[in-house]
């Protein structure tokens, strides 16, 4: 008996530390979203309150959906994240595969070179990244941000999905050789759809970043064609006056993707269809 | 089918040397065993045959044909392997006729070939089903199906029954052992169990760090080994070793197996303590203690009741002792 309840105790203490971390970490989000359907007014003099009737107005959002091209720039941001996270996938993938695939000199080395860039931030290098995009004509375009985030994506990708390569049946591959399949269907087929859940884990750590990045659009494409969705909003904010209500209505609308892409994924982490596939 | 030889088989990963130049001749439908304490090597050459490994000198040869530089999908040869590596995308139908797939054969033939390797099998009710929904030994018979499927010349199985459980190894034994009959196909078979090895084989090469120790039928293993090695990996329980000096004197070492130790309470050569005994019904294993040769297992028919620390006399079967030098090898 008192076995169980000291158990029942620690669950509840952890459950409580959780619930705690979990209110501390969605409250700023909660803020937002609850003031994004407030007047102009009851933002500043209840923060705190939610939007009812005395209060409510979607002022914020009207404004959001007539002012600029807020589609576009949704669009844009959608356009460099899938595109992004697409690369990153599948390129971090294959050297992945790769580096623990196949016996070659230097396999060690280049795989610690390609995880030296989870230690050093890309940003350090902006003043280079930009010489060489004015170069190759690629400022103000989509493309531009497409290759800095799969370069920046790469090096955690490679470092995870080569970990999870190595635990696949060798077996399994090899029965697949004998079988006449090419390296790229023993790839393509056989495993990724077994490390389909570290896939999914790095998909979410790669997304997150690219979505929310302000530096790289404000530097390598802050046109109005390819402004993404965290620039876009800043042109709410100004010097001397800032439109709470559009700042605001626009975060939470940016909030609405990256949650469908995040469940999408979460889905995948969650499903396990190794089973079967070896003892 | 096709007879496969080896000649001169080197392996080396970096500077390590792991199979030192095997030369090796299996006759067209001969079952052949790889036996070998594990990290001998057997694994390693059976994957060298499959073209799985690189052969880093010699060449292997199938049917006639050098194979030695070939992708594995074109040697012609099917592998079963340890841990069953079926598909788990695809159903038991699907994956047994991949490989026919792959090759571009027909329809009708890859139907046929499916249909004729299920009912040897008895898999016909799980031919729609995915690996996941199949028990452990369904598994295995579905990876042996996918490889009969294919009718390649050379049949390789990777320790194949090491994952099922003890009944069903013995039924799974039995059953390979009537495929290579129906078949009469070549096969090599590894595997570090020799009951497995002494039960399947025609011919048996007993392997250790690289190097063929002994090849020959079973029996000729059982009744003439060639080294103490040999002596002491083949049969079960396994050959005391006594020391020759104490007996007749001739060489260093004395093998004699524990089925031709005569075990009696009055008296005999060598004197003893009961340790330990095991009655499995059939038959009974007494260990017995002895001064100069350590721990002797007499094996006997039936049941018989020893106690521990009984004192007791053993007498080898001098006919049927095997006599090794000091460096391991028989004197004849």
């Amino acid at each position: 008996m008192a076995k169980t309840r000291t158990h029942a105790g620690r669950s509840i203490a952890a459950h409580a530390i959780l619930l705690t971390y979990t209110l501390i970490a969605l409250f700023p989000v909660f803020v937002i979203v609850i003031n994004s359907f407030k007047s102009r007014r009851a933002i500043f003099a209840e923060p705190l309150m939610p939007p009812m009737p005395g209060n409510w107005d979607l002022v914020g959002y009207t404004t959001v959906l007539e002012q600029g091209d807020f589609f576009q720039y949704f669009l844009n941001s959608m356009t460099v994240t899938v595109a992004s996270l697409f690369f990153v996938l599948l390129f971090g993938a294959m050297a992945a595969f790769a580096l623990s695939e196949y016996r070659f000199r230097g396999n060690l080395l280049m795989g610690l070179y390609l995880a030296l860039g989870i230690m050093i931030p890309i940003r350090l290098g902006t003043v280079a990244i930009l010489e060489l995009m004015v170069s190759a004509g690629l400022v103000n375009t989509l493309t531009a941000l497409i290759l800095v985030y799969t370069a920046q994506g790469l090096p955690l990708a490679v470092f995870i999905l080569s970990e999870f390569m190595r635990s696949v049946s060798d077996d399994l591959k090899n029965a697949g050789r004998i079988d006449g399949l090419s390296e790229y269907r023993i790839f393509f087929t056989l495993v990724l759809p077994l490390v389909r859940p570290a896939m999914a884990t790095v998909a979410v750590f790669t997304m997150i970043p690219i979505w929310n990045d302000l530096w790289f659009p404000l530097i390598l494409a802050p046109s109005e064609e390819t402004k993404t969705i965290t620039l876009g909003s800043q042109v709410f904010i100004g010097q001397f006056v800032t439109n709470w209500n559009a700042v605001l209505s626009a975060l939470s609308l940016a909030i609405v993707p990256v949650l469908v892409l995040y469940l999408i994924f979460s889905r995948q982490l969650i499903r396990g269809i190794t089973a079967g596939a070896v003892k | 089918m096709g007879a496969l030889t080896l000649s001169k088989v080197t392996k080396s990963f970096g500077k390590t040397e792991v199979i030192k130049g095997i030369d090796l001749h299996v006759a067209e439908g001969e079952f052949c065993v790889f036996v070998g304490p594990s990290g001998c090597g057997k694994s390693t050459l059976l994957r060298m045959i499959a073209g799985l490994e690189d052969v880093s000198a010699g060449s292997v040869t199938l049917d006639g044909r050098d194979i030695t530089n070939e992708a594995p999908a074109q040697r012609e040869i099917a592998m079963v392997f340890q841990t069953y590596a079926l598909y788990p995308h695809l159903t038991v139908r699907d994956n047994m006729s991949l490989a026919l797939k792959q090759a571009g054969e027909s329809r009708a033939r890859i139907d046929q070939a499916t249909a004729r390797a299920a009912s040897m099998l008895a898999l016909e009710p799980y031919l729609d089903r995915r690996p996941a929904e199949l028990s452990g030994g369904q598994r295995q018979r579905v990876a042996i199906g996918r490889a009969i499927v294919r009718t390649p010349k050379l049949f390789l199985f990777d320790e194949p029954l090491s994952n099922l459980d003890a009944a069903l190894r013995v039924a799974t034994r039995i059953e390979i052992a009537r495929l290579h009959r129906e078949l009469g196909a070549t096969m090599v078979y590894v595997t570090h169990d020799q009951v497995e090895a002494m039960t399947l084989a025609d011919k048996i090469v007993v392997l250790r760090a690289g190097v063929v120790e002994q090849v020959g039928s079973p029996m000729e293993l059982y009744n003439n080994p060639a080294n103490t090695f040999v002596a002491g990996f083949i049969g079960s329980p396994q050959m005391n070793f006594l020391k020759s000096a104490a007996l007749d004197g001739r060489g260093e070492t004395t093998g004699i197996r524990p089925e031709h130790l005569e075990l009696s309470r009055e008296g005999g050569r060598i004197a003893g303590t009961v340790s330990h005994v095991e009655k499995l019904g059939g038959e009974t294993l007494v260990y017995v203690r002895t001064e100069l040769h350590g721990l002797l297992t007499v094996r006997l028919f039936g049941e018989h009741d020893y106690a521990v620390g009984e004192p007791v006399h053993l007498t080898p079967d001098a006919a049927r002792a095997f006599h090794f030098g000091p460096d391991g090898q028989r004197l004849r």
